[in-house]
């Protein structure tokens, strides 16, 4: 039976705790709103590219002559797995659940007899992954630094990968990031971006024929590397809103349990305090009876 | 015969413009352009340049720096990788812009690379450095 004096400290404790982690949800809340804005602001830019760049690759991409980045290397015996995770921690199962898919896919990969490459985007993903495939690591990219993710961002890690792509390091490669649904739902999703995939259905229906300048083909080559460079964009941001959302669900619950549990800390200190009480009075009273 | 047309200029991060316009004049890569209602359907990539906006309202004026831009009978679309409109260029943003371009460059020659990386690099300098002296920097 703990003491009085340790339920006290015990619940002024829980206080704090509890103090700390609603500071932590409405931080994450405002930072949410921020990358919910900025996931929005992208929208259509990505959108335009993709119906652009599914017209053309429907047009171009049945040649022999096309670009890598569009038919692929004709293999897929090495793969990339470009893993994209945040920074921080304490945001829920947000990023084990896509370390978790990562692993799940490199496994796969491993046992259809395929190598596998790991390339990660955020520590937490790179702590998780580097104890069971540390081997297959072939290098990180360190945002910790960046305080708002811009283009830039995007484009260096796209120029990284595009570097390894043609020195002929890998043949496909896939991203691993969280969809944000809503604050309570991110899915994490695997989206493969080497060689490009188009759906056919966003391609411009209602272009006709149009008037290349330069040719086709040299838009193509000009335009793929951008969307490799889109699409990382794309998913990190999603990552940066799904990151929030985590974190503003998990220290929701986190306030909550604190919450729970001060109360039946308080209602335990009462009792024993009553018991304290009603244990000293039998001893005056039985004092006095004895008299 | 329409007299405006819908123009939008988005790049990765943000939306800048979406208006009616009556002429927009593009920087392409294999020259400049003037994109007026009814024009043919066109895609073309860019090259480092200005880009002119004619609307009803007024004129406004944007720097690019590459991209492309997308003309249907509906309208015209710019997707340009950065762009910034004009009355908020600096001397020290210039200044940053080539000397970006100029670090490309260097690394393509320095790295023996295909020779069409550095003939695409030293292009994209020189456009730069024409852009700053149009602009009088």
């Amino acid at each position: 039976m703990p003491s009085l004096k340790d339920l006290k400290n015990r619940i002024s404790s829980v206080k704090n705790t509890r103090k700390i982690t609603k500071a932590m949800q409405m931080v994450a809340a405002a930072k949410l709103r921020r990358a919910q804005e900025a996931a929005e602001d992208a929208r259509p830019y990505a959108e335009r590219f993709n119906a652009v760049m599914a017209g053309l690759a429907a047009s171009v991409g049945q040649s022999d002559t096309a670009p890598k980045l569009l038919a692929g290397t004709g293999s897929d015996q090495v793969q990339l797995l470009l893993v994209m995770t945040a920074e921080r921690g304490l945001c829920g199962g947000f990023n084990a659940n896509i370390a978790k898919l990562a692993r799940l896919k490199a496994q796969e990969l491993q046992a259809a007899g395929k190598t596998v490459k790991i390339l990660t985007v955020g520590k937490k993903g790179r702590d998780v992954l580097k104890r069971e495939f540390g081997e297959l690591f072939i290098g990180h990219v360190d945002l910790t630094e960046v305080k708002r993710l811009g283009y830039v961002d995007a484009q260096n890690i796209a120029k990284d990968v595009l570097a390894r792509f043609d020195a002929g390091e890998f043949d496909v490669a896939t991203m691993f990031y969280a969809k944000f649904q809503n604050v309570v739902t991110q899915i994490p999703t695997a989206q493969q971006i080497i060689p490009a995939q188009f759906d056919a259905d966003d391609a411009d229906a209602a272009s006709g024929p149009v008037d290349y300048e330069p040719s086709e083909e040299a838009i193509l080559a000009d335009l793929l590397p951008r969307g490799v460079a889109t699409q990382i964009f794309a998913g990190l941001l999603e990552n940066g809103a799904s990151e929030q959302g985590a974190r503003m669900s998990a220290m929701d619950n986190a306030t909550r349990n604190a919450g729970e549990m001060i109360d039946k800390l308080t209602i335990e200190y009462n009792r024993s305090r009553q018991a304290v009480i009603t244990n000293e009075l039998i001893e005056i009273i039985s004092g006095a009876e004895a008299l | 015969m329409a007299d405006t047309m819908q123009f939008d200029l988005v790049s990765p991060e943000r939306s800048l413009a979406s208006l009616q316009a009556s002429a927009v004049q593009i920087p392409g890569s294999e020259g400049d352009m003037t994109a007026m209602p009814l024009h043919a359907p066109t895609l073309t990539t860019l090259r480092p340049g200005i880009l002119k906006v004619d609307a009803p309202e007024g004129s406004s004026e944007y720097l690019v720096t590459g991209g492309f831009a997308q003309i249907t009978a509906e309208g015209l679309s710019v997707l340009a990788e950065r762009a910034i409109p004009m009355d908020e260029m600096t001397r020290a943003h210039m200044d940053e812009l080539i000397e970006e371009a100029r670090a490309m460059y260097k690394t393509a020659k320095d790295d023996d690379s295909e020779h069409g990386l550095v003939e695409d690099a030293a292009k994209l300098l020189s456009d730069m450095e024409a852009l700053g002296t149009h602009m009088s920097l």
